[in-house]
């Protein structure tokens, strides 16, 4: 039940950012980015990241893909439907760049988690039953990795800062 | 489970790597970065299956610098707008010989 759920969110997502590439207009690709978050959510909760799952939709799809279009609305994007792809032989490069680079993927990705013992995944559920879906993030986040989560907070206020500094009309 | 978020991971990267390369919208050139970033994201909780609460709370990380290059990136978009009336990027030329 849940691998046939996975590979139905999968083909979601997979299509959804197929989507977000081929679409013509800005706010379509938007709209297709937004499912396919929706979609990567879904196998966040297959893969027991409930929490992981919930922040993706809230701040992901709820606030940075609003930030987005209210640059395309506020740009007012999307009336010159030109085509915008590349053609001719930057095309054909890319395709055989990307390509290459699938295949590099799926040769290293080959039984990569193939035999190894879900350790890991034992260790999340003994977690989330003594401190709850939550805690079981927030504990190790503010103990173990304390210093990243700290610098992180700096890189927001500099990403802030920078934002109102670059868009203000008169720098 | 993990082998085929693996794929799902490879795949998704794979198609925003493709987006960045052919399309010349600044804005979708930025949502395809996302993509990216999202793609890794799946590996992460993947491998979390495997190894430990780490993957995911390194997500968590990847999503604050998602949301920084958001706002920042956005920013210089509406800048280059202001200039250029035009966000697609084969009219940015200046640094082209």
């Amino acid at each position: 039940m849940v691998t046939v759920l996975f590979y139905v969110f999968a083909t979601l997502a997979i299509g959804a950012s197929i989507g977000v590439v081929v679409a013509r207009s800005p706010i379509g690709s938007l709209l297709f980015m937004v499912t396919a978050l929706g979609a990567i959510a879904a196998t966040f909760v297959l893969m027991e990241a409930h929490f992981l799952a919930a922040v993706q939709i809230i701040v992901y799809a709820g606030a940075i893909m609003v930030l987005f279009l209210f640059v395309i609305m506020l740009l007012n994007l999307g009336h010159d439907y030109e085509r915008d792809l590349k053609g001719g032989g930057f095309a054909v490069l890319s395709f055989a760049v990307v390509g290459g680079m699938a295949g590099l993927l799926a040769r290293q990705l080959q039984g990569a988690g193939g035999d190894a013992p879900a350790l890991g995944a034992q260790q999340i559920q003994a977690a989330v039953a003594e401190y709850g879906a939550v805690g079981a993030i927030a504990r190790p986040l503010y103990t173990t990795y304390v210093v990243p989560f700290e610098i992180t907070g700096i890189l927001l206020l500099v990403a802030i800062v920078g934002a109102v500094v670059l868009a203000k009309r008169d720098v | 489970m993990v082998n085929e978020a693996l794929v799902l991971s490879a795949i998704l990267f794979v198609i925003g790597t493709f987006g960045v390369l052919v399309r010349r919208n600044a804005i979708i050139m930025f949502l395809c970065i996302e993509l990216q970033l999202n793609a890794v994201n799946v590996a992460f909780v993947a491998f979390s299956n495997l190894f430990g609460i780490e993957g995911q709370i390194f997500v968590f990380f990847v999503m604050t610098v998602a949301a920084a290059e958001a706002a920042v990136g956005l920013a210089i978009i509406i800048s280059i707008f202001r200039h250029y009336e035009t966000v697609d990027v084969n009219n940015f030329n200046l640094l082209k010989w």
